[in-house]
């Protein structure tokens, strides 16, 4: 007997797959029902799936969602809350995975960027998607990126021609609205930067009002020999959306990626991001916060993999357990063999704030190669008292003197994001999700 | 009335008494060295003023002006001027000096019921005292007492006091690990800092730091109880002869 999860896309999903975006391709119709038969066939995956060991979808799989929204097109969206300080470029808005011209702007995009919605170029030629759209046939894809693959027709494809540097930020929005049901969404980017291109792009999930939706996303990331990308990921959705996000990111020759994540919103999110650096002296610096507070769960997976010589990598990642929020780490480094000359490090430190609060982190270090430098570190710890007592001891009271301490926790991962009013931005939504705003000084 | 009463004061660390039945006086504008062996209990008894938690008080009492000081928070404490300058001053990776001073100097503000001081006034003030502490502007802009040298994190307490203006000033062996010029700098600090409406209590385990700040009372403490009391000649006596001299003349009869 399946699931209400799965029942509820067994049912309507075959109708809504005819009146997708680029239906009637036979190799994507043919696709499609691939993944939406795979994901039916084997379900959500089990808590003895050493993937989800940390991460039980018990409780999702007695709900159902409405696949899809046809009210999309039309929801209401407060344009205010689009808004980002530091971020005034071209920006892609989404209101549950589906495009909304009248809330982006894609005018006069800078010479050297294409910037589409997937629904948009499936219509126009698919064919160029082709092989990236179809990639994770081939791949172990685990039930929500099946769900993806099946039922995202749209999404962002974004495109910088080689030597193009690309000076304002790219500014991509998922929004999700209050329905009087429960929706799943699914949404699909894809991004290449051709070579010594530049790109900074800024992904935000937001909501304009409580709801319970479930939301995937799948992005591929290809940066050619020398391109350079930074990612800066502000996830606030609100505190009850579920939210499943899949990054695939390559790297060529000396390409670089600065990848920068803030977790702060969500039920249930799930994060995992995959990197493969496949040309030599490729480098990846990850960093990131994630603050599970209330009930949430936020879950982060890196899946770093080291394919060329002197390939670098450094991932920085801090945790805030507060209340009952739970946050789970994985973060696996696989240096190849003949990926000679690595150096690849991560550590991940954790802070719990509650006694009922819970971090698991699994460093994983796996290396095939020689003179390869490595070090990995994971803890999860308390407040440091004698801190506390310092800071109390000069009149600052015990509330601000956490979120003071909090903040200063989480710093070492967000201080070196480049956007110096993008930076202080973050600073302030972490700082509001802590128990005591630091309002004293 | 005195700033500063301890009664009988009996405190319990770790299962372990520390502080067994110590009394002592303070009053306002005063001078008071408090001198004994490693593990006396001195740094005990700061913490115990300035409220650390883990620290039992078991027995006794502390007033501090009109107020039961027991039964405040550390915040409360400092806003209502008491200071402890640490033995073992914190560092605090990730949290800037300048800001945390900021902080600490607006929330005592703020808790008193006075106007809190914008960026301007509060560098205005922030300049005069670090002239009087000869304290490189640039630890400013650092962490708090993240990479500061022995010497530089002592001034820095100091320096912290001269912000916060405190009514009791509590220095932990502030003259701890400085060399002889470190210690007159931080003397000089402190000496500048002396007012008829501020006392100190000054814990040292050298006679030294008394040579530089001259105290109006030196007292003795030996196994959690002040077993001595006496002018700044009692620090003299005690340097000619160690501690060894007060728990043969000073101590209770049969304390080991
Ligand atoms: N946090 C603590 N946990 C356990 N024992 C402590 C603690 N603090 C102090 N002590 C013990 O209390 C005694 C007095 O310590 P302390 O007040 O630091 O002495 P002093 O400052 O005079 O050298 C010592 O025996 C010390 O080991
Ligand atoms: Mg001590």
């Amino acid at each position: 007997m399946a699931s209400a999860f799965v029942q509820s896309f067994a049912e309507l999903a075959p109708d809504i797959l005819a009146a997708m975006p680029g239906s009637g391709l036979p190799w994507l119709d043919a696709f499609r029902r691939g993944q939406l038969d795979a994901f039916v066939r084997d379900g959500l995956p089990g808590t003895r799936s050493e993937a989800w060991k940390y991460t039980t979808l018990r409780a999702l799989e007695r709900r159902a969602f409405r696949p899809g929204d046809s009210d999309a097109a039309i929801r209401d969206v407060d344009a205010a809350c689009l808004q980002l300080e530091g971020v005034d470029g071209p920006r892609l808005v989404f209101v549950h995975g589906v495009f909304r011209p009248d809330l982006s702007t894609l005018d006069d995009l800078p010479p050297g960027l294409t910037l589409q919605p997937l629904s948009q170029a499936l219509a126009e030629d698919a064919e160029p998607l082709r092989f990236m759209l179809t990639r994770g046939e081939a791949q172990a894809a685990d039930a929500f990126t099946r769900l993806n693959a099946a039922l995202a027709g749209d999404g962002m494809v974004l495109r910088v021609a080689g030597h193009a540097r690309i000076d304002v930020p790219v500014h991509l929005l998922q929004v999700g609205a209050p329905a009087g049901e429960d929706l799943a969404w699914h949404a699909r980017n894809i991004v290449e930067l051709g070579e010594d291109a530049a790109l900074t792009l800024v992904e935000h999930h937001i909501g304009t009002g409580t709801h319970t939706h479930l939301g995937t996303q799948v992005s591929d990331v290809v940066l050619h020999a020398r391109a350079q990308l930074a990612w800066v990921v502000l996830q606030e959705a609100p505190d009850g959306a579920l939210l499943f996000r899949h990054d695939r990111l390559r790297l060529d020759a000396d390409a670089q990626a600065r990848v920068h994540a803030l977790e702060l919103g969500g039920a249930l999110v799930r994060h995992e991001f995959d990197a493969e650096l496949r040309g030599e002296g490729a480098r990846l610096d990850t960093r990131g916060a994630f603050l599970p507070g209330g009930r949430q769960h936020i879950e982060t997976r890196l899946d770093i993999r080291h394919l060329a010589r002197h390939t670098a990598s450094d991932a920085l990642w801090r945790g805030v357990a507060d209340k009952r929020g739970r946050g789970v780490f994985h973060g696996a480094i696989t240096v190849a063999e003949g990926a000679d000359g690595t150096d690849a490090a991560l550590s991940n430190k954790n802070l719990l704030l509650s006694p009922h609060a819970e971090i698991d982190t699994q460093p994983v270090l796996e290396i095939y190669a020689d003179e390869v430098m490595a070090a990995h570190g994971a803890t999860v710890g308390q407040f440091d008292e004698r801190s506390l007592f310092y800071l109390r001891s000069r009149g600052i009271p015990a509330d601000a003197a956490r979120t003071l301490l909090t903040l200063a926790f989480c710093r070492a991962a967000l201080d070196d994001i480049g956007n110096e009013v993008l930076r202080e931005h973050l600073g302030k939504r972490l700082a509001a999700r802590l128990p005591a705003d630091g309002e004293t000084a | 009335m005195n700033l500063l009463t301890i009664e009988n004061l009996h405190v319990r660390v770790a299962g372990k008494d520390i502080l067994k039945g110590l009394s002592l006086t303070l009053g306002a504008g005063e001078v008071h060295a408090v001198m004994g062996p490693n593990g006396a209990g001195k740094s005990t008894l700061g913490y115990v003023l300035a409220g650390r938690e883990g620290y039992e008080v078991t027995a006794g009492s502390v007033r501090f002006l009109d107020r039961d000081l027991l039964t405040m928070a550390p915040e409360e404490r400092a806003a209502a001027g008491v200071f402890l300058a640490f033995q073992y001053p914190v560092e605090i990776p990730g949290v800037n000096n300048t800001y945390f001073l900021r902080a600490a100097v607006n929330a005592q503000r703020k808790a008193r019921g006075e106007e809190e001081l914008d960026s301007v006034q509060f560098l205005k003030m922030v300049r005069e005292k670090l002239k009087v502490m000869q304290l490189s502007p640039d630890l400013l802009n650092r962490a708090v007492n993240e990479g500061f040298s022995g010497g530089e994190k002592k001034r820095n307490e100091i320096f912290q006091m001269a912000l916060l203006e405190p009514k009791l000033a509590i220095l932990d062996e502030t003259d701890s690990g400085l060399d002889i010029d470190a210690l007159k700098q931080v003397a000089e600090g402190v000496n500048a800092q002396r007012d008829p409406q501020r006392s100190f209590l000054v814990i040292t385990h050298y006679q030294r730091l008394l040579d530089y700040i001259e105290p109006d009372f030196v007292h003795v403490l030996a196994d959690g109880r002040i077993v001595e009391s006496g002018d700044k000649e009692l620090a003299k006596k005690l340097e000619a002869h160690g501690y060894a001299w007060v728990a043969e003349s000073g101590e209770p009869a049969g304390a080991a």
